[in-house]
């Protein structure tokens, strides 16, 4: 029920009214309201029980294991929040001089630093306020770097079929052809394929290692070699930085430039929408062109970055300091863990993924890459049960959502039919991950004796199996 | 098992051929390429008058599951696009090779016809991929 149909005329909320004496006679009549604007009228207690029974209908990473292969939904520690609403950062106005800013732009330039060291770049800018736009910011980088080179014949980025999405996005939003290098039987960059593709139109490659078929690109270094020399640049897609976070670098492994999700990486809020994070990061040769602001320091001083201090900067991403909030609980995450707590993040995360992957192969489920090691997350296809049983990932999904489980991301990527990409994270203790596992084979056990248990699924759910074709057709956002 | 029509040529990417008497020829995506899609909720047909090589990206077919790029089987103008699946994209799940079709296309070079792959060859690869 929504609560406009909770309404009943002249009913308030007297308590809650704020207490204003100011006129509004400054306001030209024409901006003035006739009407009242229509709001529901209704109870304090009605008003706190409306949102409390909504925000129990969601599925959360605060109520529910949600392990959405690719998007790293881990725990947000609470010390991150409380921290980053010290009033000092809270209240602290966008457009204080940088005299009366010291402390936040301290943690801002200490950001800057640890992202440096953790992934073996020269220059990190945390202005882009998320993934997309940190690819953005790289892939103008590519640009600005070849322009500055008069090497203006290069039109072309690669992207390997097992990339996220994103990155074809990204590379024709910056004015490049997309070109497609398929992978190979065991899920690497197929070299022979990327040997031909490469030459003086290329721009550069756009890798996500590991990639989305939850393997590490073994053949990193070689890809490297033929791309530098073919005079393009290496792109780094931090979407699966969680699996190697503090173990291997993506400067060591030859990339020119990354971006970040802190909202997955650094565990700040993620999901409904943001707000996200995507600082980047670059080697040497594209310093020049990092977007602004950035922090700088001098001796004690710190001080914001602007166009006026590097004119060969891609350009400005955002008013004021990215997403200062985010990037504080960021700053905060990285100094409870430490350096030693980040080689643990990448320990636990692949730790769990390959458990997962081995108690579920044992279970009798198909892994899609039989010879390969789990990163943080692993892909499973249920292939086989949608021949013998007709009953599809999509069914899957459903069903463990009746046993209290986020569904992992299923259908991507697009080369493995009927799967499923789990990512567990290392902030899920055994107990959890063997829930996971019993209710997957409960499940099992239901399409071989009762399939349309699991094919009409969820059954406890306040809403049922939604109409997809419709959803996406006849979208109706709004009330009456 | 999927419908795979003799009389039809097909490409690897899951398009199929059928050659027009007026000298152009129809395409769309094979019945085991709308089976793999699953729901149809929206097609975007190339627009009549672009040129494309073979091979390349002309089409885009979006599914509830995925959205999938549709490729020129061979070289040549666009004659005619069909409008109607706009409307009703589902069309392609329920009749791929008849109401279902996408484009039409001028060859530029009727030899490259002779390069597709013919019902049987078609039928093999996704016997194999299976």
């Amino acid at each position: 029920m929504l609560i406009f149909e909770q309404s009943s005329t002249g009913r308030s909320n007297e308590a809650q009214i704020p207490d204003i004496d100011t006129k509004f006679d400054d306001i030209p009549a024409a901006f003035l309201r006739d009407e009242s604007p229509g709001l529901p009228e209704v109870s304090e207690m009605q008003v706190v029980r409306h949102y409390t029974r909504l925000s129990q209908k969601n599925f959360s990473i605060d109520t529910q294991f949600y392990p959405l292969g690719s998007c790293t939904m881990k725990y947000n520690p609470r010390g991150c929040n409380s921290l980053a609403l010290l009033p000092g950062f809270a209240q602290r106005h966008p457009l204080s001089p940088d005299n009366l800013s010291q402390g936040f732009l301290a943690c801002m330039y200490d950001l800057q630093e640890i992202l440096k060291d953790v992934t073996g770049m020269h220059g990190v800018s945390l202005a882009p306020m998320a993934g997309a736009q940190g690819e953005f910011a790289g892939v103008a980088m590519i640009r600005a770097y070849h322009d500055a080179n008069n090497d203006t014949a290069r039109t072309e980025i690669l992207v390997p079929d097992a990339a996220h999405g994103t990155n074809p996005a990204t590379a024709t939003m910056c004015n490049y052809k997309v070109k497609e290098i398929p992978t190979d039987k065991e899920g690497d960059v197929d070299l022979e394929a990327l040997r031909a593709a490469v030459g003086p139109q290329t721009a550069g490659i756009m890798l996500t290692n590991p990639s989305t078929l939850g393997v590490f690109e073994r053949k990193i270094k070689e890809i490297a070699t033929i791309v530098h020399e073919a005079g393009g640049l290496l792109y780094y897609d931090g979407a699966n930085l969680n699996a190697i976070l503090g173990k291997v670098k993506p400067g060591d492994m030859g990339f020119d430039v990354i971006h970040m999700n802190l909202h997955k990486t650094f565990s700040t809020p993620h999901g409904g929408g943001g707000p996200g994070a995507g600082p980047v990061g670059v080697s040497k040769r594209l310093l020049p062109y990092l977007p602004v602001p950035m922090v700088a320091r001098q001796g004690d001083t710190y001080s914001v970055i602007d166009e006026d201090d590097l004119p060969t900067s891609m350009g400005r991403l955002s008013a004021f300091m990215g997403n200062a909030g985010v990037l504080i609980r960021a700053y905060v995450y990285a100094r409870i863990l430490g350096r030693e707590g980040m080689h643990r993040v990448a320990e636990f995360a692949t730790l769990n993924a390959n458990y997962m992957m081995a108690r579920l192969k044992q279970a009798g489920f198909d892994m899609a890459f039989k010879n390969r090691r789990a990163t943080h997350e692993f892909i499973l296809t249920l292939k086989k049960q949608y021949k013998e049983l007709h009953v599809t990932a999509m069914d899957f999904a459903k069903r463990l959502l009746d046993y209290g489980y986020h569904a992992p991301t299923t259908y991507f990527p697009l080369l493995v039919p009927e799967c499923f990409l789990i990512e567990p994270t290392e902030t899920e203790s055994q107990q959890e991950l063997d829930g996971f596992v019993e209710a997957m084979i409960k499940i099992q056990k239901e399409a071989e004796s009762s399939p349309e248990t699991v094919t009409t699924a969820p059954h406890t759910l306040p809403v049922r199996r939604l109409d997809d074709v419709k959803a996406a057709k006849d979208l109706d956002l709004t009330w009456q | 098992m999927s419908n795979v029509p003799q009389e039809l040529r097909y490409t690897k990417s899951h398009e199929w051929v059928r050659r027009e008497e007026d000298g152009s020829v129809t395409v769309g995506i094979t019945d085991h390429a709308q089976e793999l899609l699953g729901d149809l909720v929206y097609v975007e047909a190339p627009e009549v008058g672009t040129t494309f090589s073979s091979g390349e990206d002309c089409a885009v077919v979006e599914s509830v599951k995925a959205a999938s790029d549709v490729y020129a089987p061979v070289s040549g103008e666009v004659t005619e696009a069909n409008e109607a699946l706009t409307d009703t994209p589902e069309t392609v799940n329920s009749d791929p090779y008849g109401d279902g079709w996408i484009f039409k296309i001028k060859p530029a070079d009727e030899g490259e016809l002779d390069d597709l792959l013919d019902a049987d060859a078609y039928a093999e690869q996704i016997a194999a991929e299976e």
